[in-house]
This record gives structure tokens, C-alpha cells and sequence, in this order.
């Protein structure tokens, strides 16, 4: 948060003449809400600027480059790794007007959409003629297209629906000078580089995202939904080996433990037990008797390893309840601490009763009440530490469990994000994961892009300014 | 990790003011953004559900002042209560706007124009019923004289400020003859309960037929209905203006005219009023444990009449109605009072009736109490979009149960491409299906 703003010219009329005066804010009262994300507060930016075409967001983005001003992308401020924040004095570029589903081609299965659709928005739109968006973060409510695509989004569903970039046809894109871009086709392949795929997950750090054709999926004939209910944490982690060991994969596969669980519950009500010591909550899509002989090989495999019951979703109300209260689980924990901090963490899903003794050795070395919930069919952890950040001790011991989880993932084979995006949260961590070499290429890429940083600096790779340290930062919310 | 920067003193003034206890519960995750009609609309952070709490946060802060900018947002906000519902992390955000307005009422100057405006419509004349009849009197004389399309159409009200302009053309329709308070109606077949209905002020007035409906419906569903003649204002509207003091005053009489007798329940068929008595207690938390307890007493009791009915054995002998219905939830009874199910069970309990859910029914439809006469720019393109989710179900009837989304409602069909399709309270419809049985 800082007071003094740095000496830089800011193209105040400039701005105004190219998006209309209506679509600037610059006054220090309405920039200050734009100095953070779900992750944290940041540097207030200069101006933020909010375009209606692409035209515009050439415009924008040409005068940054002449006046040495970095430029954010922003969708809704929903991502946890800092990606829409700034690190230094600059503009954002807010995409909450360029909302507007362009086209919707049914017999193709296919949507051209403006980077700020919401995520569920698109599914809404097309929910009548059966059909939906695939990917589905727990904050589809809220977060948009363009920032889906920024931080390629996954969701419980990516199990076996993929992440969104498998779910992205083609872009358009303005590049670092201002030139438009279009990658990809509304085909499922096409020739040359995939640029798209390259775009994709890049964090705002290669271009801005103007126009985002994606894939739209039909309603499966039949869903089911399963709720295993365990008296101990590694019968259900090892209910996920033993699943997928069936060669079955289901659509979703959750775990939840106890903790979190009961926080939900409050919250939700949606009949999570709240007596057990961890959930696991399954869903089986496609044909009908497919699922439904999915589903028995299912509740064996619960039985096996203990579940103490295995309920089935009676209707339609009884499975949006227990997904209510799955999407809203980082948020129900709010209720019981001041803060907290998610980690996202990956691991192959056969060390996920390993990692889990390893969180809990952590949560008592260092004095922290954790929370799990995670993506436990594809190993993505989310281990939420609570804190409260007006304690300075609490804090730094938030940082150093949160940085011995995320090595012990790596270590086990994993990653230090499955889907929070690295941003200025995990940056510094690169190299835990890359060779020197692997960083090389990845530097050379983004100085074809964007070869002055003045796209979203400070992100993704290493600054080089912090040595391997992770970056929790408290959230601003008091 | 960056920790609490030192704090300036606050930027609020003595009294209730916006506490951490609330506003440290949010934690920014922006889910609520969405599901907020004014982001929806301006798309700015600064009139979202996150920003005005992290406005209210720096003020606390002494980072922003309690000036002109902070008091915009807060008056823009609807204080309809879709964040709650979005919100995983249980804000209490009704507590916070509610006290940061409370705030802004003590410190803030408006001007002599909206402060005399705002003091004569809240100090002298909702607080008494008498008055209200009065100006109820000369309204109805002036609708009905033709005089109001003069008005209207002439450019008389051009010389006054532009709300009240506005609110001249939004003016609900008085309804002749008034509400009558003071009666009891014995209850049809067996009696079952025995109830008080709260009739609201202006509602006696504007909405006669619908409370009349109302205790009818209620008489035959087993009720004795009791209209207690001391009653006043429910104080909703000045709790979401920020007037605490005024809101307890009202609290503290209505708490004494229901507190005769130990009725099965308090009902409303407004779900702005209802959402405030059953919110009685939390004007009290810093006065007496006295006023305190009282207040608890009452707002237990205090039901919703959809909510009530829907929990009483309803009385089924309905007349079919064969019409396409949608229904439109009312802010303050899905959001504010969490209640979905009970005025969709009714409908539903309706023969022939056949309910389509219009996509997104739980947001605004702009009317918001008096937000529409002050704010007609927000008002206006909620609507739109609310009737845009109307005509996608084909319905012809739109059902819904607060007596502002009435009157919203019904501007926003008079405007439409299709006129004819009726607008109905919940248990207006019921009533119509009882006197045709
Ligand atoms: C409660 C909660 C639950 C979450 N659950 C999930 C989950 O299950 N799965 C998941 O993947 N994520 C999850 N997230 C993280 C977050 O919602 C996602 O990263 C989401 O994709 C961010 O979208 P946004 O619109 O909010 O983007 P923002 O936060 O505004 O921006 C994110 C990044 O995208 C860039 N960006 C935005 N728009 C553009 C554009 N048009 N062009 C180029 N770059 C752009 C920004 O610069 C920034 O780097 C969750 C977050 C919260 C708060
Ligand atoms: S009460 Fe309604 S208008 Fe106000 S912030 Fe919440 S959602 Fe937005
Ligand atoms: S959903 Fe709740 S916790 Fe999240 S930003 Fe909104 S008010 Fe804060």
C-alpha cells in the first residue's frame, strides 16, 4: 500500500480520450480499491482504465508502452496469487465491462466470448439448450474468462473434463506494442504453434486477452452423486488409489477433512456430518447404466477402506447442496479465524495418505489449526493455515509451514501450484521445480512477448530480488 | 509477510460505527461480486459487496475520509443483501452498511435541499400514522382529480429538485378506502391460531386491498387476526437511511403494541419489514438489557405470512388457475430472511398453476424501498434486466411477496412490450383462488 505515488507522467487525458472519461478512475478514493486481489493488497495503481473493445485495449496498452507504464489485466480479483495486483506504480486494465457473449454456435459446440463473462454466466446462458462450461473453479460465480485463461483454471470437475486450456479453441490477444493478435481456430486443431495453448496460463505476463473462443460441452445423460463418510483421515486417502485402481474415473473426486468440513457445514447446511473426520465426495457422469454401475464399484471401494456410510444424492437439490458447500469451503472457514492462507500444492495422488501425516506433523510443529480440502483425484492439495495476521509470530510461522508443505511437494514428485497460478505469490519458488535451463526458455519466451516487462511485472518467474522464499501475504480484509 | 500497518485515528465519529468483529470475516474472496446488482451494473469495485467493506475498513483506518466519495457508494448500495447469501464466510454486511450509515447520518452534511427532505419524511411524517392518513388524503384527491396528470405532464415540477420530480412519477397509487387498523377478524372454521398482523404505514395506505387479502387468507387458514391500533412503522426505511435513533423509537413502540398478548406470531406480508422486526435486537445491543430482552421476545416471533402459511396445514380449497406464473424473489425475504421454499410451496399448493423460474431470481429488481426514487439510474437498468428474465419464462403472471416489488414489478410490466400481465403478491393470488373456490 503505497501513499506516495512515483514521479511517473500519468496520460490522465490520454485515457480519457480513448475510453471515454466515464471509464478512467484515478482519484486516490476510488484507485485504493484496486490495490488487491483475493490474495492480498498490493501498490495502488495510477489509473485504472476500463475498455469496452479491443480497439481500445490496443490503445491503452500502445500509450502504457510510450509512457513507461506497466499494465495489469483485471477480471473479478478473485485470484490467490497476486496476478492482478500491482507490484509498482502502473495502470489496471479492468475487464468488468468487455462482458458480452459475442456468439453462441450451438451446432458446433462452440461460444466466442469478451474476457469478462463470468464463468457461470456462460453456463447459464446455454443451460437450456443442455449444454455447459466444463471448467468450474469453486469461485465460477464470481471469477471471469479472461482470468480463467490467465491462470488456466481448474475446478473439482478437471478430473476428467481437463483444465481450461483444454477447453480453449482460440484467442484474441493484444500484444506488449499494441498490435492484435488471433491464435488458434474455432476448430479442434489447426496448424502451426499453439500459440493458444501457450497463451494460456501465462498470467497476463505475454499479452491481454481481448476475445476467448471456447469449447461448450453437453449435459451428461446422467450424474451421480456420492458422499463417503470415514471415521479416519487415511481411509479416505487411500479410497482415492483404490478407485482410480478400478480404472474408473470419476467426473469429481473431493476430500474434505473434518475441520473444514464442520465450518461448512455452519455455513452451508447442505448435511455434511458433522461428526466424521474426512469426506470424500464423488460424482459419476455420462450414461446412464455406466454410472450407475460405476457407482457400485464406487461404494465397494469406500466400504473397503472403511467408510463408515456412503450416501447417494437423492435429487437434484440434495447435489447442488453438497457442491454449494464444497465451492464455498475456503470461505465457511472465515467464519472460525480472522485469516487464513490457502496453499495450493500438487502431488501424485498415490502420496496422498503420505502427505497428509506430513501436514499434520507440520500443523503441530508449528501451532497452526490447518484445514484440507482438496482436488484429491488429481493430487491437488489445499491446505488452508489459520492465522491471525494482527499477531506477528503467527504470521512468520504461517510462512515457514506454508514453504515446508510446498517443498515437501515437490519433493514427493508434485508442484508448487495446481491452480492459483504462481504470480507474485510463488515466484521466487521456480526454481524448485526448473533447472536454470528450464527458466532460460521460459525468460527467452517472455522476452519475445514481452520484451520490456511491461506486462504484469514482477510475476511468474523469479525477480531474482528474494532467494527462494515464498511470498504469503495477509489478506487486507482487516 | 506484510503485517498490520500502524493505524491513523479513525475517520469515524462517536457511536455505532462498522466493527471489526464484522468486516475482518471478509476475506476479499470476491464471491460475492456477481451476485451484487450495483457491480453488475457499474462494474466498479468501489460499489461492490468487497469494496464497500474495504472502504468502511480504511475509514476505520484513517485512510479514506467520511466525505463525499465514501458516502456515495454506501448510498448506492441497496443494502438487498445478495452479498450475504454469496458470501461463504458468513459477512454480516446488512450490520456493517447499517452502522457505517449510521455513521454518515451523525457526521455527514447533505445539504440543506436532501436534509430538509430527508427530515421531513422521516422525522415528521413516518413516524405518525395521523400524518401519514393525511397526506394518504390529499394524495388520493390528487390522483384521482386528474390533477396529477397535469402535473405530470405539465413542467411545474422542473422548479423543484430533481428527486422530487422523480418521486412524484413513482408515487405509489393510494388505494380508497384505507387500511383499517384496530380490528380483529375471527377466523374462519375452527380456530387455530390466534395472530397479529403488523399492517406497515405507508402499506395502509397504498396497499389496503393487499393487507385486506391478507388477513383474509389468514382467516382461512385457521386465524384470528388481530390488527393492533398502536402499531407504526416498522422503522425498515430508516435503518437502511441510517437513523438508529428514529428506527429504535419505532422498534420500541411497536414492541409495546404486540407485546398485549402472546400471539401464535407477528406476521408481515412485507418482506422489508420483516427482515427489520426480525432484526429488532440488533438496534439494542448497546442500550438496555431491558429493551434488549424485549426486543429478542418480539422478533421470535415475527413471521413472514409466506413463511407462516407455508408452516401452518394450508387450507386447500383452491380455485384452478390456469396461467404460466413466475416468481421474483424478494430481497428481503431470500436474502435477508433465507426464505426460498415457503412462497414457492404456495404457489405451487395453487391448482393448474404452472411455475417457471426465471434465470436469476434472486437479484434486485432495483425497487429496494425508496432506492428507486433516489437512485432511478440504478433502478432502471435492474429492472430492464429483470424483465428481460420475466419474458424468457413466457409467463403472464408474475407472483412475488414484498409490497416495493410490487409496485416495481408492475412499473416494469406497464412499461413493457406486454402490458396485460398481472403482478401479484403471493397472497393476493391464494386470496383470488379461495373467493373463487
Ligand atoms: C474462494 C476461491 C476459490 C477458488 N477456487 C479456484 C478453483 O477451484 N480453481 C482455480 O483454478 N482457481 C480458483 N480460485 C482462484 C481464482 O478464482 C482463479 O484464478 C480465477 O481464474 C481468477 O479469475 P479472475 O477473473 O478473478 O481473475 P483476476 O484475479 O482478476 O486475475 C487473475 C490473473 O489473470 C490475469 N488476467 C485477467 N484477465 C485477463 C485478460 N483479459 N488477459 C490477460 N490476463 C488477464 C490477471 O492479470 C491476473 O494475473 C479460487 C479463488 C477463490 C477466492
Ligand atoms: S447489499 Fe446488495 S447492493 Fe449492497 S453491497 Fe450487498 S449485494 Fe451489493
Ligand atoms: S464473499 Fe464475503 S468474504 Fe468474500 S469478498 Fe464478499 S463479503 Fe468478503
Amino acid at each position: 500500500m503505497q501513499e506516495a505515488r512515483t514521479a511517473r507522467a500519468l496520460p490522465l487525458d490520454d485515457l480519457k480520450r480513448i475510453v471515454g472519461e466515464r471509464n478512467v478512475l484515478w482519484r486516490a478514493e476510488d484507485v485504493m480499491l484496486y490495490e488487491y486481489d483475493g490474495l492480498s493488497a498490493h501498490a495502488t495503481p495510477a489509473a485504472v482504465v476500463f475498455p469496452s473493445t479491443t480497439a481500445e485495449v490496443s490503445k491503452v496498452v500502445a500509450l502504457a508502452v510510450r509512457t513507461g507504464l506497466p499494465v495489469v489485466a483485471r477480471g473479478a480479483g478473485t485470484g490467490l496469487s497476486g496476478g492482478a495486483v500491482l507490484t509498482e506504480d502502473g495502470l489496471v486494465l479492468g475487464f468488468s465491462r468487455m462482458n458480452k457473449i459475442l456468439e453462441i454456435d450451438l451446432e458446433n459446440q462452440r461460444a466466442r466470448v469478451q474476457p469478462g463473462v463470468v464463468n457461470l454466466d456462460l453456463s447459464l446462458a446455454v443451460s437450456d439448450a443442455g449444454y455447459y462450461y466444463a471448467p468450474d473453479p469453486s469461485s465460477q460465480k464470481a471469477c471471469t474468462l479472461g482470468g480463467n485463461v490467465a491462470e488456466n483454471a481448474g475446478g473439482p470437475h478437471t478430473l476428467a473434463s481437463g483444465v481450461t486450456t483444454n477447453h480453449v479453441l482460440g484467442l484474441e490477444a493484444v500484444l506488449a506494442d499494441g498490435s492484435v493478435v488471433h491464435t488458434g481456430s474455432a476448430c479442434w486443431d489447426h496448424p502451426g504453434y499453439d500459440l493458444t495453448g501457450l497463451l494460456t496460463g501465462s498470467e497476463g505476463t505475454l499479452a491481454i486477452v481481448t476475445e476467448i473462443t471456447v469449447r461448450l460441452c453437453r449435459k451428461p445423460e446422467a450424474v451421480k452423486t456420492l458422499l463417503a463418510i470415514y471415521d479416519a483421515v487415511p481411509d479416505a486417502t487411500r479410497t482415492v488409489a483404490s478407485i482410480t485402481a478400478r480404472g474408473i474415473t470419476p467426473a469429481a473426486l473431493e476430500m474434505m477433512d473434518g475441520f473444514t468440513l464442520r465450518a461448512v457445514e455452519e455455513a452451508t447446511h447442505a448435511g455434511y456430518p458433522m461428526d466424521s473426520a474426512a469426506v470424500l465426495l464423488i460424482e459419476l457422469e455420462g450414461l446412464s447404466e455406466v454410472v450407475d454401475e460405476e457407482a457400485g464399484h464406487i461404494e465397494c471401494a469406500c466400504l473397503e477402506n472403511h467408510a463408515r456410510e456412503v450416501r447417494r444424492a437423492r435429487s437434484a437439490e440434495e447435489r447442488d447442496l453438497l457442491w454449494r458447500g464444497r465451492k464455498n469451503a475456503f470461505g465457511a472457514l472465515g467464519r472460525v479465524t480472522p485469516n487464513y492462507y490457502v496453499q495450493d500444492g500438487v502431488i501424485p495422488r498415490t502420496r496422498l495418505p503420505e502427505i497428509m501425516e506430513f501436514m499434520e506433523d507440520v500443523g503441530r510443529r508449528y501451532r497452526l489449526r490447518l484445514g484440507n480440502i482438496f482436488h484429491a483425484g488429481d493430487g491437488n492439495l489445499h491446505p488452508l493455515l489459520l492465522y491471525d495476521k494482527r499477531d506477528p509470530d503467527q504470521c512468520r510461522r504461517v510462512t515457514q509451514a506454508s514453504a515446508e508443505i510446498i517443498a515437501r511437494c515437490v519433493e514427493l514428485g508434485g508442484s508448487i501450484t495446481g491452480e492459483h497460478g504462481v504470480g507474485i505469490e510463488k515466484n521466487e519458488l521456480m526454481p524448485l521445480l526448473f533447472s536454470e535451463d528450464d527458466l532460460a526458455l521460459m525468460r527467452r519466451v517472455k522476452a519475445i512477448f514481452n520484451p520490456e516487462g511491461r506486462l504484469n511485472p514482477g510475476k511468474l518467474l523469479p525477480t531474482g530480488k528474494m532467494c527462494g522464499e515464498l511470498r504469503v501475504q495477509a489478506s487486507a480484509g482487516g | 509477510m506484510r503485517q498490520e500497518s500502524p493505524s491513523r485515528p479513525s475517520g469515524y465519529g462517536p457511536g455505532e460505527a462498522p466493527r471489526w468483529e464484522d468486516y475482518s470475516k471478509c476475506i476479499q474472496c470476491g464471491l460475492c461480486l456477481n451476485s451484487c446488482p450495483t457491480y453488475r451494473v457499474l462494474g466498479h469495485e468501489m460499489d461492490s459487496p468487497r469494496g464497500r467493506i474495504y472502504q468502511m475498513i480504511q475509514v476505520e483506518r484513517g485512510r479514506l475520509a467520511l466525505g463525499d466519495s465514501f458516502v456515495r457508494h454506501m448510498d448506492l448500495c441497496l443494502d438487498c443483501r445478495s452479498c450475504e447469501t454469496a458470501c461463504p464466510s458468513g459477512v454480516h454486511y446488512g450490520r456493517l452498511i447499517e452502522a457505517a450509515r449510521g455513521q454518515i447520518e451523525r457526521s455527514y452534511h447533505r445539504g440543506p435541499g436532501a436534509t430538509f427532505l430527508r427530515r421531513l419524511f422521516f422525522r415528521e411524517l413516518l413516524p405518525y400514522p395521523s400524518r401519514l392518513r393525511a397526506v394518504g388524503k390529499l394524495m388520493s384527491l390528487y390522483q384521482r382529480s386528474g390533477l396529477e396528470q397535469f402535473v405530470l405532464a405539465s413542467r411545474l415540477l422542473k422548479v423543484l429538485p430533481a428527486n422530487v420530480e422523480k418521486a412524484a412519477r413513482l408515487a405509489p397509487r393510494v388505494e380508497n378506502p384505507f387500511f383499517r387498523v384496530g380490528t380483529v377478524t375471527p377466523a374462519i372454521g375452527t380456530r387455530r391460531y390466534r395472530v397479529a398482523f403488523l399492517s406497515g404505514c405507508i402499506a395502509n395506505l397504498a396497499f389496503a386491498r393487499l393487507n385486506e387479502a391478507t388477513v383474509r387468507v389468514l382467516a382461512r387458514n385457521g386465524c384470528e387476526v388481530v390488527v393492533p391500533k398502536d402499531q407504526g412503522c416498522c422503522g425498515a426505511l430508516c435503518v437502511h437511511a441510517g437513523l438508529r435513533d428514529l428506527a429504535r423509537a419505532m422498534a420500541v413502540r411497536n414492541i409495546r403494541a404486540f407485546a398485549r398478548e402472546p400471539f401464535d406470531a407477528i406476521v408481515t406480508n412485507s418482506a422489508g419489514c420483516g427482515s427489520v422486526l426480525k432484526e429488532y435486537p440488533g438496534l439494542f445491543e448497546h442500550g438496555s438489557q431491558e429493551h434488549l430482552a424485549a426486543a429478542e421476545l418480539f422478533s421470535a416471533r415475527v413471521k413472514d405470512v409466506t413463511e407462516f402459511l407455508a408452516g401452518a396445514e394450508l387450507n386447500t380449497g383452491l380455485a384452478p388457475q390456469r396461467v404460466r406464473a413466475t416468481y421474483q424473489d424478494p430481497c428481503h425475504l431470500l436474502h435477508a430472511q433465507r426464505i426460498r421454499k415457503a412462497p414457492r410451496q404456495l404457489i405451487g399448493a395453487v391448482p393448474g398453476i404452472e411455475l417457471i423460474e426465471m434465470k436469476e431470481p434472486d437479484i434486485c429488481c432495483g425497487s429496494a424501498g425508496v432506492y428507486n426514487v433516489l437512485h432511478p439510474e440504478m433502478a432502471a437498468p435492474l429492472l430492464a434486466a429483470k424483465m428481460r428474465r420475466v419474458d424468457e419464462t413466457g409467463a403472464e403472471l408474475i407472483v412475488t411477496a414484498n409490497t416495493g416489488c410490487l409496485l416495481q414489478m408492475r412499473a416494469g410490466v406497464a412499461a413493457s412490450s406486454n402490458p396485460r400481465r398481472r403482478v401479484l403478491h403471493v397472497v393476493e393470488l391464494l386470496d383470488e383462488a379461495y373467493r373463487q373456490a
